[in-house]
């Protein structure tokens, strides 16, 4: 039993780095389709605008409205905009953005190109001459790396103007308080740790979802659940590519 | 010496050729020993159970799938062999038409139909877009061209995928099971534009289905062009009719070859069960 789910997990991987070294190769080599790239980064960037806006609005406040309780026990809550600063340009910002995008592109790319798979779209696509990978892939893979760190300094700047609310309102910090707290905290490390994680997290989720989207099997209960893996595998390994991508800059920057 | 390709051009050269094929998915052995040849011009009828291997055959004629053992020569090309990149130079003569159909769903009628033209050449989108016209005329389906394709009806798809097929002038049109569910008047219709892309196009088609109306239809017809020009459905003539090769597949074997004629005479049990 362990021995076939053994097999099964190395076969998974290794199709999959198959895949992402298949659309590697595609990206410096003709043909490029485009107009679908075009097409992924509005699908990708601007149809993910509104969900990520929204999650760095309400993250950012929260982290103001939680951690000014905490900083008011030692006196220190002038210094919120420290906290909500850090905090969302290092890592809530990355990774609540990267989160997003997994349940939503992540679902939609693996529903989309499994029922392609399943109605046999795929291997017409094969059939009239047009590789999927350069086709169905790449432009996604391009939208998503691209974007995904795009939608992150959204969602932190977000993030940090729903944390001056709460100050401001809430906690009766002033404005100049806040954000001069902020660019005092925030180190070029800082941000360049939080601009390097969705440019690799924006790869994985899409990855990730095309690699699931075209295995699929088994007709419109196999679209359903590569959908479901595509977004918990997704999920997961943004929570684990950050940590990893954490330690590589903790030990290049600091 | 002529090369595999020059020899293509000659009358009755093999277009496609099973030699021993081969294929098994883990322990279901779907095709055992298939070996048949497709003569330029001709058309090969495959006939049989569902399951019995029929689609298999065509997938392996495209390179969607590749055979076990056995040689697989398409268009002068070793499918069997080459590598997907190389695949594509043979699938340019290759036109394949799916069981639904296939259709691409977030795109119209006419970029369906002219997908292959729009996206993997470099002709004028006019040009293109004269093609896909001119096919969808021909198909009768010319005020369906800015549909998508959830709008259609089920016979209509069926058309739009042979026209999407039939749009880059491929010199092997594959169809599978072109006619299967669909009512006996649209079915005809699409018999009849399989006739006429053979005699008048002179395509050489391989026709697979287990609608056995369909398959003598299409065994015992012609197309011919009238004082007019215009393009009559007449009964097939004994030459052109012997130009129509059924295989009939079983277990993974061929167990008949022949022409239309010589499968309504068979003796064989399981030919006579499955023709009644």
């Amino acid at each position: 039993m362990s021995d076939t789910w053994l097999k099964a997990a190395a076969l998974e991987v290794q199709e999959y780095v198959r895949l992402v070294a298949a659309a590697c190769r595609g990206l410096v080599t003709p043909p490029i389709y485009r107009h679908d790239i075009i097409e992924q980064l509005d699908e990708i960037g601007w149809g993910s605008l509104t969900v990520v806006v929204l999650t760095g609005l309400f993250t950012g406040a929260a982290l103001a409205s939680e951690s000014g309780l905490t900083l008011d026990q030692f006196g220190a809550r002038p210094i919120v905009g420290r906290l909500v600063g850090a905090s969302m340009v290092k890592e809530l910002g990355p990774v609540l953005t990267a989160l997003m995008l997994a349940g939503r592109i992540g679902s939609g790319i693996a529903a989309e190109l499994g029922s392609m798979v399943v109605t046999d779209q795929i291997n017409a696509l094969r059939a009239l001459g047009t590789d999927p990978v350069r086709k169905l892939v790449i432009p996604r893979m391009i939208a998503g790396v691209l974007m995904a760190p795009v939608l992150t300094v959204i969602s932190d700047f977000v993030g940090i103007a729903g944390g001056w609310i709460v100050a401001r309102f809430q906690l009766q910090v002033a404005t100049g308080l806040y954000w001069s707290s902020i660019t005092d905290a925030l180190y070029m490390q800082d941000v360049y740790q939080g601009l390097v994680k969705p440019f690799v997290l924006g790869f994985m989720i899409v990855t990730i979802a095309c690699h699931v989207g075209l295995r699929t099997r088994g007709g419109t209960q196999g679209v359903g659940r590569a959908t479901t893996v595509a977004v918990v595998a997704g999920s997961v390994a943004v929570i684990a590519a950050d940590f990893f991508v954490t330690q590589l800059m903790v030990w290049l920057f600091y | 010496m002529a090369t595999a390709r020059e020899i293509l051009y000659e009358t009755g050269a093999p277009v496609v050729l099973f030699d021993h094929v081969q294929l098994a998915f883990d322990e279901n052995v779907v095709l055992q020993d298939i070996t048949f040849t497709l003569a330029k011009g001709h058309t090969k009828i495959i006939l049989g159970a569902s399951g019995s291997g029929k689609s298999t055959i065509l997938k392996i004629i495209v390179g969607l799938l590749r055979s076990d053992s056995g040689v697989v020569w398409v268009n002068g090309g070793r499918v069997d062999q080459l590598s997907e990149h190389d695949l594509m130079a043979v699938r340019a003569d290759l036109g394949m038409i799916f069981q639904e159909g296939a259709l691409f769903d977030s795109l119209s009628v006419r970029e369906n139909v002219g997908y292959k033209l729009y996206e993997e050449t470099s002709r004028p989108l006019d040009e293109v877009d004269r093609r896909v016209e001119e096919v969808l005329g021909f198909m009768g389906l010319s005020e369906h061209i800015d549909k998508m394709p959830s709008d259609l009806s089920g016979g209509q798809r069926r058309r739009v995928a042979i026209a999407r097929a039939m749009a880059f002038k491929p010199r092997i049109p594959l169809y599978d099971e072109a006619t299967t569910g669909l009512d006996p008047i649209t079915a005809t219709t699409v018999d009849d534009e399989i006739v006429k892309l053979r005699d008048l196009e002179g395509v050489s088609s391989i026709v697979v289905t287990h609608q056995l109306r369909d398959a003598f239809y299409i065994a015992t017809h012609m197309a011919v062009r009238g004082r007019d020009g215009a393009v009559e459905i007449v009964p097939a003539t004994p030459e052109k009719a012997d130009e129509a090769e059924f295989i009939m597949l079983k277990d993974g074997f061929i167990v008949f070859e022949g022409n239309a004629e010589q499968l309504r005479r068979s003796d064989d049990p399981y030919l006579k069960t499955f023709l009644s």
